[in-house]
């Protein structure tokens, strides 16, 4: 409850410090506004093919971030994952064009395999080496980014060998479209049956159970719970890996159905925040995750009608994440309430 | 200290009255603390006693700066003083040692002493000023150690000198013997009197009876917020003491108070081995030897108690006591589960961002299958908390809403219920106050009672001793068994024969 006012509150802090920035930067503050409104919700259009097909990957990559910072992994990789995914599974696209709709399922697998395998050199390093993951996920974005401009230029290069981007998958290697007409792919549904899936398991299994308490007390899980804290997280950081790597295998097989250079925004960064402003809710994230794709989505139409530079909009999601870390720092120190529970008065 | 050295040591700096009047504070519809006065003399101890929650170290924390007041006022010879935060009380010459060290343990003793200050590092200055205080104090701490390396007992000197190093004449010490092994409280307790015969003075912070009525020029006992009583050491005697600050208390808490044992005396009807080592060792990773190849046997329906002084080994012996870590020769033999109640119980057995039903729900979760009976754990951990005295509104508060002894208590709950083979508590008693100490023995002897085997260690000697049926004393990591009687065990702990 409290984490939707939150949300409703950051809604509006938004929109208000977006007015403030687009007028600062000198453009016509309330036409950047509308020209936003349209393109996030103006239209069904801008419904079905704008906000909700950008904020799939979003809500996808920010469920992978809420699996491992539950458990207390800093995966900060999500966005190497979900490139490593994307290129195995139009890899396995392409590979498997001919054996029909298996060729999808295969593919979506392999975006699965993809993700957990570089999330898995990461987990190696930590547990085996004591590496940071921080250090080694945030690494490990930059080679599957160089791997994938490598791929679309060599292996996988289309078949003219004249753009940096592999062949076109099949038709049947591409997610289905919920509504004819539009961009709205399967993959959204994916998205709310894994949000609503994940919290349930979260919140009623022994697993999802031992993945929390490992996150807040690593000490206790081990000692007063028998909890094997190293294989809690190894399964977590694989399984954050496995759900970037399907987001980038969705945006492959349902939106671009090929791999590019550029093919994430930097869907895995912006989840970070999708899934830090959701306050690590599973389903909370399905709504922040609309929030930041309806902010894309405008900001293409504000770039496009009002002149308004879209990485304006970048500038706001950013402040938005500042203003959320503090809020939420001050919550805990107590500055919004004079009852402090948390000092013991002796 | 030759009559020499008294000579040649220079002076303390002289401390200045300090009066709190009228001190009053509110932590939302808590009542902290409740128009308290205290006057503190100039070159004495002034001993601040009441049990857990009474409100000692809050009132100490408004006199240190930390905490502002929402009445009353500071006084400092004589004159009214508002301390914005505590650098302006160390400023006017007070210093205070928390219960919980602020030390940096990856520094030196010297950065540690000058951390705070300002312009340039220059580790000579620094050594030197660590000397100058060490020396001023008769406090003996060697400037260059990490004080990662340093046991409890120096890491304690460190904090003393730190303070005094910024010419601090009126220390505030909070429960400093808490953490000590009995000769050190006893030699800190011997320190603070020289200190003050040296016109510094001191606050202890305490809630032991026996360390007021030791040392202690005047003693006020604050009770839930409020001062019951305020006097010279004189006007107290022990059982007036006991009534100032327990109130209407339960006979268990005066009988502990008063040292009797509590119980009947158990009949050595000892059971099976429950607990079993084997020539089990422990070395640590740089193959440091923590615990020798040790023997011992752990019967049903007995508690054996351990005393050793701090790092002696008695972490690994316990741990490998109760299956919480492998012993790296020899073996234990052991039950499926034992339940382990460790020392800290924050860093070890809470989920303190948890609810009381997660920490609960903790036992058993490693081999706990498919889905959890959510709302059964919650009912259990309501009678949890009903049964074992766990004052908390509900069970799905958070763990850092429960004092310290009701942690315990609950953490105690859980180990029990239901009740394993074996259990081993390590100080388990620690930073509780006498009725939550009370509640703790008295629940380990009807464990006892109940045909459990119970292994017990604590800092505190004569606690071991009141529940313990056997005794084994560990020195250097070597264990080996001894009669109960206080001055043999007292001379194994420190190694003579």
């Amino acid at each position: 409850m409290r984490q939707l006012a939150v949300l409703g509150g950051a809604a509006l802090l938004a929109a208000v410090l977006l007015l403030a920035v687009v007028a600062l930067a000198g453009f016509d503050a309330p036409a950047a506004l509308q020209a936003l409104w349209r393109g996030a919700f103006g239209s069904r259009d801008a419904w079905l093919s704008g906000t909700l097909v950008r904020a799939t990957p979003l809500a996808l990559t920010g469920l992978a971030i809420v699996v491992a910072f539950r458990a207390g992994v800093l995966n900060i990789g999500a966005e190497g994952q979900f490139l490593a995914g994307a290129g195995v599974a139009t890899a396995v696209a392409l590979a498997t064009a001919s054996w029909g709709p298996v060729s999808l399922l295969a593919a979506l697998l392999g975006g699965v395999v993809g993700g957990a395998a570089i999330a898995g050199i990461a987990t190696v390093l930590r547990l085996s080496f004591g590496v940071l993951e921080v250090i080694s996920t945030l690494m490990l974005n930059f080679v599957a980014q160089y791997v994938v401009a490598w791929v679309v230029r060599g292996p996988l290069q289309e078949p003219t060998h004249i753009y940096p981007q592999s062949a076109s998958l099949e038709m049947a290697s591409r997610l289905p479209i919920l509504l004819p007409g539009t961009r709205l792919h399967l993959g959204v549904l994916v998205a709310v049956a894994l949000a609503l899936g994940l919290a349930w398991w979260l919140a009623q299994t022994a697993a999802g159970f031992r993945l929390r308490a490992t996150g807040l007390n690593a000490a206790a899980a081990a000692s007063a719970g028998g909890i094997s804290v190293s294989r809690v997280t190894a399964g977590a950081f694989l399984a954050s890996g496995a759900l970037a790597g399907l987001a980038g295998a969705i945006e492959v097989t349902g939106v671009t159905y090929a791999l590019y250079d550029n093919l994430s925004p930097g869907y895995g960064f912006t989840a970070i925040a999708v899934a830090l402003l959701a306050g690590l809710a599973p389903g909370v994230v399905l709504l922040t995750a609309l929030l930041f794709g309806a902010l894309e989505a405008g900001a293409t139409a504000m770039q496009r009608d009002a002149g308004v530079p879209s990485v304006l909009v970048a500038v706001v999601e950013a402040v938005l994440i500042l203003v959320l870390v503090l809020v939420e720092r001050g919550r805990r120190a107590g500055w919004f309430t004079s009852d402090t529970t948390g000092e013991d008065p002796s | 200290m030759s009559a020499l050295d008294r000579a040649t040591a220079p002076e303390a700096p002289r401390a200045v009255p300090l009066e709190l009047r009228g001190i009053s504070k509110r932590f939302g519809s808590a009542v902290a603390l409740d128009d308290v006065s205290l006057a503190v003399r100039p070159g004495t101890v002034h001993a601040l006693l009441g049990e857990n929650g009474a409100g000692k170290t809050t009132l100490m924390r408004v006199a240190f700066g930390m905490v502002p007041p929402d009445a009353g006022e500071i006084r400092l010879d004589d004159r009214i003083v508002r301390f914005a935060s505590a650098r302006d009380a160390i400023a006017a010459g007070l210093g205070m040692v928390h219960q919980h060290f602020s030390l940096v343990p990856a520094m030196t003793v010297a950065e540690n002493v000058v951390l705070g200050g300002r312009g340039r590092y220059s580790a000579p200055a620094a050594a030197a000023v660590v000397q100058r205080a060490a020396a001023r104090a008769a406090l003996a701490v060697d400037a260059s150690a990490r004080v990662a390396d340093l046991d409890v007992g120096a890491q304690q000197r460190v904090e003393i000198v730190k303070a005094l190093a910024r010419d601090a004449a009126l220390l505030i010490l909070d429960e400093p013997t808490a953490v000590l092994a009995p000769t050190e409280a006893h030699e800190l307790l011997q320190w603070m009197r020289e200190f003050a015969a040296r016109g510094g003075s001191v606050v202890l912070i305490t809630h032991k009876l026996g360390d007021a009525l030791e040392v202690a020029d005047d003693i006020t006992v604050l009770r839930r917020g409020r001062m019951i009583r305020s006097g010279p050491r004189s006007s107290f005697d022990h059982d007036s003491l006991v009534a100032a600050l327990l109130g209407e208390g339960s006979p268990t808490a005066r009988a502990v108070a008063s040292g009797a044992p509590v119980g009947a005396p158990h009949a050595d009807t000892a059971g099976a081995p429950v607990l079993t080592l084997d020539d089990a060792g422990w070395r640590d990773a740089s193959g440091i030897v923590r615990l020798h190849p040790a023997r011992c046997v752990v019967h049903a329906g007995e508690i054996v108690g351990v005393a050793a002084v701090e790092g002696s080994g008695q972490r690994e012996l316990l741990r490998i006591l109760s299956g919480r870590l492998a012993p790296t020769s020899g073996r234990a033999m052991l039950p499926d589960a034992v339940g382990f109640v460790p020392e800290d119980r924050h860093q070890d057995a809470m989920l303190l961002d948890g609810t009381l039903i997660e920490t609960v729900a903790l036992r058993g979760a490693g081999r706990a299958r498919g889905r959890l009976p959510w709302r059964r754990i919650a009912e259990f951990t309501q009678s949890l908390m009903t049964r074992y005295d766990v004052r908390g509104r509900h069970a799905s508060l958070p763990g850092r809403a429960l004092s310290g002894g009701n942690q315990q208590k609950l953490v105690l709950a859980r180990e029990l219920e239901p009740a394993p083979a074996a259990l081993v508590v390590e100080n388990p008693t620690r930073g509780l106050d006498i009725r939550a100490t009370a509640a703790v023995l008295d629940a380990l002897r009807s464990a006892r009672d109940h045909g459990l085997a119970v292994v017990m260690y604590s800092a505190d000697l004569d606690e071991v001793l009141s529940v313990a049926d056997r005794m084994f004393v560990l020195h250097a990591g070597h264990l080996r068994a001894v009669p109960l009687d206080r001055d043999a065990i007292g001379r194994a702990m420190l190694g003579a024969t």
